[in-house]
């Protein structure tokens, strides 16, 4: 659900050492962070590395391997956190991104992975 | 006769809009109201942010109780979701659990909550335990009768033995008309043809449903006509969805408070073409049922590939549709625009 809202449309930018986008949710709720198993970030056809990623949102920023034991904040309902990649910058224009989130669900029988992938333009 | 039954919406039903932000806690508290849906249930982290991992500002609950006075009103339930896997690799102990759960009884009574939801899958000991605590704030706590589960399942009458046996009537029942689903929808067909399944391969599906084929045949019968991927997904929701019977609620109608008035479209003509609500509604008044049924519109998730969806207009039809079969005179109506459209 709500797969082809993940990504904020509008919203890639450059950062120090990477780029950045407005990534959401894709639950008809929020989650702790801990129960964030993975995002992937593909730019291009080329996956990122896990360690390259980073999640921010109300000023806090961390890496994937942080949230996983992070139990006192929480990624809530259709909130824009920022997905940070710091993987030394990307080329002005068009680029092809495909943002990934693996979830621990506690009342599911499976672990869902949900994408989205959207052209988004990054300013010179 | 209009019936003592009570309508009322989950905000569980606005998802889409409110999730990008175009309708707030305002408009979806009043356009049920406009509909005379006064019953509001929640899940509690849905419409609150912060809850639980970081709390819930007072401002968020001082403007909730304004809201509620203001459009007149009643809170009915926080559905909460006791999240037992938070920590990788281990399930939460038992006491955390019972202490989450706590946590949730006291939240569900900051708000002026009735009751609150909790999800099937949590074991009925975990329950018992947070009764007592449940009956000094005046809150019940309902498991959530659910597809795949229903009240002949083993796991559902082990909770009601156990409820039976703590001796408090702090527990109880929240059925979800979804385990009545006496035909395939046609959102989920719809659905599965978008993305694949070969026309000859959904129609048998949908036949074998109607027909109560055993799940386990459809599948196999749809890998022999060639499916695979979607089309065995396809065949695969029968394993999780079947026709119950809506009198399987009568043995439990002391301990059942409130309804999920589960819907996946209610078409122009004001009917649910999978869910029986005429026979629904009719064993409801049959048991003495006296408590809300809240419109949960679950339709949007089969639809958004292909199209906005219109929370709004589906909770409107299914809100005219109850209140016909409740013979209520009056047709639920929208007075004021649902959302500020200028908003995205």
């Amino acid at each position: 659900m709500m797969d082809n809202k993940m990504i904020v449309e509008g919203s890639l930018q450059s950062v120090d050492g990477g780029f950045s986008f407005l990534g959401r949710l894709p639950y008809y709720r929020g989650l702790g962070l801990s129960m964030i198993e993975d995002i992937q970030v593909t730019v291009d056809g080329d996956v990122q590395p896990r360690e390259s990623v980073r999640f921010a949102v109300r000023g806090k920023t961390y890496t994937l391997g942080e949230m996983e034991t992070c139990y006192d904040n929480r990624w809530n309902f259709g909130e824009k956190a920022q997905i940070i990649v710091l993987n030394g910058g990307l080329s002005a224009g068009n680029h092809t991104v495909t943002f990934a989130v693996r979830n621990r669900v506690s009342y599911l029988p499976f672990v869902p992975t949900t994408k989205d992938t959207k052209d988004l333009a990054l300013a010179a | 006769m209009s019936s003592k039954i009570k309508r009322g919406v989950s905000l569980y039903s606005y998802q889409n809009e409110t999730f990008q932000g175009k309708m707030t806690l305002e408009d979806c508290i009043r356009v049920s109201a406009e509909l005379g849906a006064k019953g509001i249930e929640i899940i509690g982290e849905q419409t609150f942010w912060g809850w639980p991992e970081y709390g819930v500002a007072s401002e968020d609950v001082d403007q909730w109780h304004r809201l509620i006075k203001q459009y007149d009103c009643t809170p009915v339930s926080h559905d909460f979701m006791l999240d037992y896997k938070r920590y990788k690799g281990r399930e939460m102990p038992f006491e955390e659990q019972v202490a989450s759960v706590k946590k949730d009884i006291e939240f569900g009574a900051r708000l002026g909550m009735k009751y609150i939801r909790a999800l099937v899958s949590i074991a009925p000991e975990v329950l018992v335990a947070a009764a007592h605590h449940a009956e000094e704030h005046n809150i019940k706590i309902l498991i959530e009768v659910h597809a795949p589960l229903h009240f002949d399942h083993p796991w559902i009458i082990r909770h009601a033995e156990a409820f039976e046996k703590s001796g408090s009537d702090a527990l109880g029942f929240l059925p979800d008309m979804g385990m009545f689903l006496f035909a395939f929808p046609p959102v989920w067909k719809e659905k599965f043809l978008r993305i694949g399944v070969p026309p000859a391969i959904a129609d048998y599906v949908e036949k074998a449903y109607e027909d109560r084929v055993l799940s386990e045949y459809v599948i196999l019968n749809v890998q022999q006509m060639g499916g695979t991927g979607p089309a065995i997904a396809m065949a695969e929701t029968l394993r999780h969805n079947a026709a119950f019977e809506p009198k399987r609620m009568l043995d439990y109608m002391p301990r059942i408070h409130n309804i999920h008035g589960k819907f996946y479209e209610v078409t122009e003509d004001y009917v649910e073409p999978s869910i029986p609500y005429d026979k629904i509604v009719e064993v409801l008044k049959q048991g003495g049922y006296e408590g809300y049924i809240c419109s949960e519109y679950e339709g949007n998730r089969w639809i958004e590939d292909a199209q906005e969806p219109d929370s709004v207009e589906q909770v409107r039809r299914q809100q005219v549709m109850l209140a016909k079969l409740l013979g209520e005179t009056e047709v639920p109506t929208i007075k004021t625009p649902a959302f500020a459209v200028a908003a995205e």
